[in-house]
């Protein structure tokens, strides 16, 4: 949280070239996130008609990505020309890795890009991966032979490094995110409405003392004044009243925050020209949302409970500051005031009181947070703008991959998926069915090129009994050999779409990753992320 | 733009595709006769067919050459049959719209045999029908059809669009866009460079998509698509939008459902396939103009934001925005430092954002930056490369089935599909209805919920403000008369008394029918009063 009170003067000549450039992209991850793109280094082991991880690659270039390198066995033949964007009749019989390399960083003289190998008959992956400095995140284009998949998959785990595996073959497609154990993420983005924490029914002394303050001779406001009080001080005096009229208790059954509601809406004064008062609807139509008792949300109460397998991991600065969180929420039965205030109708002075209250006491909790951590063994180095972070974002706290050292059996979740659709059947077109005949159909070819329908099926029934006799899978599976192998330009450039987002979100660890699997039918034009 | 003096068509950017000329279409209908005869029950046992289907490798192996000589003089023959029999189309309604007339020559083409290798993963696709691809769309006239295939692109995610219906194999597509390059295009608008900021974005792009995909013939309009006429628009068999205003998305569907409606021939259904990012998110959408929802239908899917009331701006401010919109509204209009706000201008940018920031001082607000001050006069919407690839061509997968029917689109079930990548991934894939009381496809009035005792003016400002009507210069006629007209000055004059009237005053009824138009919009919106009960 910058300290928001301290203004620089105005700049007289504007942004940077840099910042105007990037501009509509550092709005959703500010410089925080762009750094973490610079200084990324990208590994595509690219193989079969080679357009999904390009596009993809494109989409990480254009926003500044540090560096990528291109490993990829292939010479450009003429029907690559006819599905990737990022070679032209001038790369026939040239290395694919470099031709498309070189076409990519025309995008953005900001990136670097490398290739490999760097002539034919040269392809070594074990050995690019010894030699090349540490990459960020590795991707790989299915299909690849199984000793490759492999090598890359030992790197990841050796260096702790995310790898994705992606398969484009006609409409379908799928990729699958494998993170080095669990991983959190703090920065979610959360939507700006559900943010906003009021902490009507667990206020604070300031709070309380502002409120009646401002409401003890309320009946002999102006209309002006009465007009102007902010919501959150008309609904405190309210539930002041609700308390003496009910024992101390608060409304919170529904049937209570409705009567609630009511008496609000009563409190109205609808005797002035307008015949209402906007403050005051503004806090009828709060009453549901905010008239609320301090919780925490599922996930967050993961990552409380969550045992940590390796307790080495626990000494990370998010496990620290997750346990210094978890004592404050012990000892005050709620988590720090995050410290934002919506806008609502008051007079710009109150308005700004009222704003610093809520600030002053997220300051507060971030500091006692802080001293928490501070006495934690490993905590002392950690930087107090983290620790603010998470106590703003507290609700909104997201573990990703919590269950990384489980495998997750295929043929259960095919039991899963086929019960879903039992119902999916009964239920309509509201209820899509699973897609997962899709991701079974590709994974059957991820190290080659494609297969009958028959074999497709027959590799499936190995995983998943099941499935071999569904009518749904064999569909897929003739569609999945249809394609031949090959890829559709638009079905790889909507995949190389998504797997870029992915790949932002894991590097900046802003927003939300998937966790784990997501399959796209190009045919229905829909997703789903499964945990496979 | 119109002051820009264009033509309508705009500048022409043509650069001749052709290398080897008229034999390429004739080799490429050759060897679809070859491959009917080989399997005559094509689309009676799709099973088999799929099972059968021949391997790519196969394919590529084929000497050209030989394929040419011993298919052309098939060409006659073969129009002549799809005269006679008229392609029959069962599983994807889709397919009847394309009753295209086979009689014209086919596009010409490039470089015969490697165009032909080129293409080898797209037309295994095409020439192997799947368990859900329509029965027809691997017959021969079918797939010779779609060379003729002429298609429009325009706006924001032109770039992508254009790419994306290149390496689709259309061969004849039209691009529309009034903008030049701006600086903050570059992080996703990626067929421009840094030496491009200024020149036309239809231009370059054409320009550049057309040297690298061999074959493909792309015309440039530096134009607003409001610059066009339906005798333009008649021209194409698709249109792909990518456009940034609702404003304009609603002329184009406007002018589409118009051009459907006025013809009896199935051709003038011209499907319109609209995509618009935000950040992590967007959404692709079909619609059959005439048949299936419209974008005017699905309005109240965008509900404008709710404005600042000005007596915020004015005296009680209290987040950052009402501060720059003081700037903007009050302190420009009453200092003028420049003759004309041009917001893309960081001197004119600057001044707003020092105005802004000592009013925020002032009234101790925190938060004034610059980026705040342009994201809040210019209304930026954020943008990524990675999002605008996922629609994009999402919406081109849409023309591709349509034009190919190769596999089942979008349009007739569910039509409209929701992305979101902020937290995991999600997509909402549905059908959005078609409305009775659509101002554009429907042929019922709309109900238009108001209070008697309000004014006439106060009417006015909220239709631009109701998600279903959204009219910013809204002229307002009753039966009869007319209540206040915008244009031309001398019967705004006349009818501006009106405005401070309430709807009792002016005579009006419950149920009342109103007719609204609006300049941005060719087209008259019907609505009736619903008078609201006395609160």
């Amino acid at each position: 949280m910058a300290d928001v009170m301290i203004q620089t003067p105005p700049v007289l000549q504007g942004p940077s070239e840099k910042e105007r450039k990037y501009d509509r992209q550092l709005r959703l991850w500010a410089a925080s996130g762009q750094a973490a793109l610079e200084s990324a280094n990208i590994l595509l082991v690219n193989s079969g008609s080679g357009t999904v991880g390009v596009e993809t690659l494109k989409n990480l270039v254009l926003p500044g990505i540090g560096k990528f390198t291109i490993a990829d066995q292939a010479t450009v033949r003429h029907e690559d020309l006819g599905v990737n964007f990022f070679l032209d009749e001038s790369s026939l019989g040239e290395l694919r890795a470099k031709a498309c390399t070189n076409f990519l960083i025309e995008l953005n003289p900001e990136v670097q890009g490398d290739w490999h190998p760097k002539s034919n008959d040269s392809f070594n992956l074990q050995q690019l991966l010894t030699t090349s400095p540490p990459f960020t995140l590795v991707l790989y284009a299915l299909p690849l032979p199984q000793d490759q998949v492999q090598l890359l998959h030992d790197y990841a785990r050796q260096h702790t490094t995310p790898i994705m595996a992606v398969h484009s073959v006609g409409f379908y497609s799928y990729f699958k995110t494998t993170l080095p154990g669990t991983f959190p993420v703090v920065d979610t983005h959360p939507e700006e409405t559900v943010t906003t924490d009021l902490r009507l029914l667990a206020p604070w002394s300031e709070l309380v003392d502002f409120a009646k303050d401002m409401t003890k001779d309320i009946d002999s406001l102006d209309n002006h004044e009465h007009g102007h009080l902010p919501l959150v001080v008309i609904l405190l005096h309210q539930l002041d009243q609700w308390q003496q009229s009910h024992g101390g208790g608060y409304p919170t059954k529904y049937a209570d925050k409705t009567a609630f509601r009511q008496t609000v809406s009563d409190a109205m004064r609808r005797d002035n020209p307008e015949g209402g008062e906007e403050n005051f609807e503004e806090a009828v139509a709060a009453v549901m949302k905010h008239v609320t008792l301090p919780s925490i949300p599922g996930s967050l109460q993961q990552v409380f409970e969550y045992e940590h397998q390796d307790p080495a991991d626990a000494q990370s600065s998010f496990w620290i500051i997750a346990e210094a969180v978890k004592q404050f929420y012990k000892e005050h039965g709620c988590l720090p005031v995050p410290g934002g205030l919506p806008d609502m109708k008051a007079q710009s002075g109150v308005y700004i009181k009222l704003q610093n209250i809520y600030k002053e006491k997220a300051r507060q909790d971030v500091r006692e947070v802080l001293n928490s951590v501070r006495s934690i063994p490993g905590g002392e180095e950690i930087d107090s703008s983290e620790v603010e972070l998470f106590c703003k974002n507290a609700r909104f706290i997201k573990l990703i991959n919590s269950e990384g050292g489980n495998a997750v059996r295929v043929d259960q979740v095919v039991d899963q998926e086929l019960a879903n659709d039992e119902i999916a059947a009964i239920a309509g077109p509201e209820m899509p069915l699973s897609l997962l005949p899709i991701y079974l159909a590709l994974t059957a070819t991820s190290h080659v090129t494609t297969d009958s329908p028959h074999g497709i099926i027959e590799s499936i029934g190995q995983q998943a009994p099941k499935a071999a006799s569904s009518e749904r899978f064999l569909k897929t599976a003739q569609e999945v050999s249809r394609a031949g192998g090959g890829e559709l330009h638009n079905i790889s450039a909507v995949t190389g779409g998504m797997v870029a987002q992915e790949m932002i979100k894991v590097i900046t660890k802003q927003y939300v990753p998937i966790d784990n699997t997501c399959i796209f039918d190009g045919i229905e034009s829909r997703c789903q992320v499964l945990r496979l | 733009m119109k002051g820009r003096g264009l033509a309508p068509g705009g500048i022409k950017v043509t650069h001749s595709p052709a290398k080897v000329g008229a034999e390429a279409p004739k080799f490429l209908v050759g060897r679809q006769l070859r491959h009917t005869e080989k399997q005559p029950h094509l689309h009676l046992d799709l099973t088999e067919t799929a099972y059968d289907a021949p391997s790519p490798v196969q394919q590529c192996t084929d000497p050209p050459q030989l394929l040419l000589q011993s298919c052309s003089s098939n060409i006659t023959s073969l129009l002549q049959h799809a005269k006679r029999h008229p392609i029959p189309r069962i599983l994807n309604p889709t397919a009847r719209f394309w009753k295209m007339s086979v009689e014209t020559q086919v596009a010409a083409d490039a470089g015969v045999g490697s165009q032909d290798a080129r293409w080898k993963y797209l037309d295994h696709i095409r020439r192997n029908a799947g368990p859900f691809t329509d029965p027809g769309a691997t017959e021969d006239e079918f797939l010779a059809q779609f060379e003729k295939f002429k298609i429009l692109g325009a706006g924001g995610l032109g770039c992508e669009i254009l790419k994306n219906l290149a390496m689709s194999h259309f061969k004849n597509i039209h691009v529309i866009d009034m903008d030049t390059i701006d600086i903050s295009n570059l992080n996703r608008q990626f067929l421009f460079r840094k030496a491009d900021v200024g020149k036309f974005k239809a231009e370059v792009a054409a320009e550049f998509v057309q040297k690298r995909v061999e074959g493909v013939s792309i015309t440039a309009h530096n134009n607003r698509i409001q610059d066009f006429d339906e005798e333009f628009y008649k021209q194409f068999q698709l249109v792909v939008c990518g456009l940034d205003s609702i404003e304009a998305r609603r002329w184009i569907n406007a002018m589409l459902v118009s051009i459907a409606e006025e013809a009896e021939d199935p051709d003038a259904i011209k499907p319109l396939i609209d995509g618009g990012t935000e950040g992590f998110k967007g959404q692709a959408r079909v619609i059959f103009p005439s048949i299936t929802s419209c974008i005017e239908c699905q309005l109240d899917m965008h509900a404008p934001r709710a404005a600042v009331p000005l007596c915020t701006i004015a005296s009680i401010p209290r987040q950052p925005e009402h501060c720059v919109e003081w700037a903007h509204i009050i302190a420009w209009e009453q200092e003028k430092p420049f003759p004309q706000l041009d917001k893309d201008d960081p001197e004119h940018v600057t001044w707003l954002y020092q105005k802004a920031l000592t009013r925020a001082q002032e009234f101790s607000i925190p938060g004034v930056t610059y980026s705040l001050t342009q994201g809040t006069i210019k209304n930026i919407i954020p943008a990524i490369a990675s999002t605008n690839a996922i629609i994009a061509a999402a919406c081109c997968n849409e023309a591709f089935k349509i034009a190919t029917t190769s596999a089942p689109c979008l349009g007739f079930e569910n039509n409209y599909m929701m992305y979101s990548g902020n937290d995991s991934i999600y997509t909402y894939t549905f059908k959005h209805e078609k409305k009775d009381d659509c101002p554009v496809c429907g042929r019922q009035a709309r109900p238009l919920e108001v209070d008697p005792k309000a004014t006439l003016q106060e009417l006015v400002d909220s239709l631009a403000l109701r998600p279903e009507a959204q009219l910013k210069k809204p002229s307002i006629r009753a039966e009869g008369k007319t209540l206040y007209m915008q244009f031309p000055p001398s019967l705004e004059q006349q009818t501006r008394p009106n405005l401070g009237k309430t709807l009792i005053e002016l005579g009006l009824e419950n149920g009342q029918q109103v007719v609204v138009t609006d300049p941005a919009f060719p087209l008259e919106f019907n609505f009736f009063f619903k008078f609201k009960a006395d609160s």
